[in-house]
């Protein structure tokens, strides 16, 4: 088995701990793409990650880059301290809908809106994923979860926020955009995204946010592959995939 | 003639998900039920002849524990890696 055969192996950019994610789990494949992407820019040994709280919590567990993990929702504002102390740096955060989208609103928001030169890399799979599946607030509309048993009823707890289409109104954003993992020619789509927002971020072009809609089938309580057509049905067209905003200045790298 | 492909699942990483066997191309996986894994999953493998080294599964594989492998050729040699 020489490398010449080699056609894919684990990138280097992680750490030999397997994941502590359910089987079939988006997660995984974010990690993946987060891992690869920074193994092609060589940029392993400047980069410094930021974990969530959610399903993510353990992160720093599986990249071989220094890690920090932040208090509930705050990622951003961690983010913007690192980044500002150690400005060679490359900073990314890694967030759950239940962490960036609701207690963590506040600091998305503002980061984006000073234009924090980070990476955002937003994991959207409509609920609380750590704590048991309870309604997050991009639970699309009927959508069963264990704290709205009957469905989200709009009437009284509201449309689901659609984070990347609110952010890229800000002008400190260079780069905003919407990924799906469910199927092999989206995956390499938010690889793609994933490199641009790194770019964005190591040329100082503003704020970057990928967001990616994701499964979680263990609260979902349907199988992986399953999990992966409900994306493919009810996600996208509640959350269509596409650029928010894409700055001129991003427009013009060459990767 | 299509390339001729192989892969090692890694017992540490592989859960049984299934995501490998319902994206592989050619419909040569499906999950090893002799065999068990340390975590007491059945892990994926090929279980015939026919695999290219497309790396479709690889690309879905959200545990990174599929490593691909692929005969080299002239004209395939000259590829670029995918992914």
């Amino acid at each position: 088995m020489t490398t010449e055969n080699l056609v894919y192996e684990r990138p280097e950019a992680f750490t030999e701990m397997p994941t502590h994610y359910c089987p079939g789990c988006t997660h995984g494949v974010a990690h993946r793409l987060v891992a690869e992407v920074l193994d092609e820019m060589g940029i392993v040994d400047k980069t410094i990650g930021v974990a969530p709280v959610g399903c993510a919590v353990f992160a720093y567990n599986y990249f071989a880059t220094d890690f920090v993990e932040a208090p509930h929702g705050r990622a951003p504002a961690m983010a913007t301290g690192v980044k500002r102390v150690l400005p060679d740096r490359v900073v990314f955060t890694y967030q759950g809908d239940g962490d960036l989208a609701s207690i963590g609103m506040g600091e998305i928001v503002h980061a984006a809106a000073r234009g924090e030169n980070i990476t955002v890399i937003f994991i959207n799979n409509a609920n609380y994923g750590m704590t048991g599946g309870q309604m997050a607030p991009t639970t699309l509309p009927g959508m069963k979860t264990s704290s709205s048993q009957s469905g989200r009823d709009v009437e009284t707890q509201g449309y689901p926020i659609k984070v990347s289409e609110m952010l890229s109104t800000l002008e400190g954003v260079g780069y905003c955009v919407r990924r799906s993992l469910h199927d092999p020619k989206n995956i390499r789509l938010a690889k793609k995204a994933i490199r641009a927002a790194f770019e964005t971020q190591v040329r100082g072009l503003g704020f970057s946010m990928v967001e990616l809609l994701s499964t979680c089938p263990t609260n979902w309580g349907i199988t992986p592959v399953n999990s992966l057509k409900f994306v493919e049905e009810h996600m996208v067209p509640a959350y269509p995939l596409g650029d928010y905003k894409v700055s001129d200045a991003v427009k013009q790298i060459k990767i | 003639m299509a390339a001729k492909g192989w892969i090692e699942v890694s017992d540490t990483y592989c859960k049984g998900c299934e995501l490998c066997i319902s994206a592989c191309p050619q419909n040569v996986m499906e999950l090893n039920m002799a065999h068990l894994t340390p975590k007491g999953y059945h892990p994926a493998h090929t279980f015939k002849d026919g695999c290219t080294g497309c790396a479709i599964c690889a690309v879905v594989c959200p545990d990174a524990a599929i490593t691909v492998y692929r005969e080299v050729t002239k004209s395939v040699s000259s590829m670029a890696a995918p992914v």
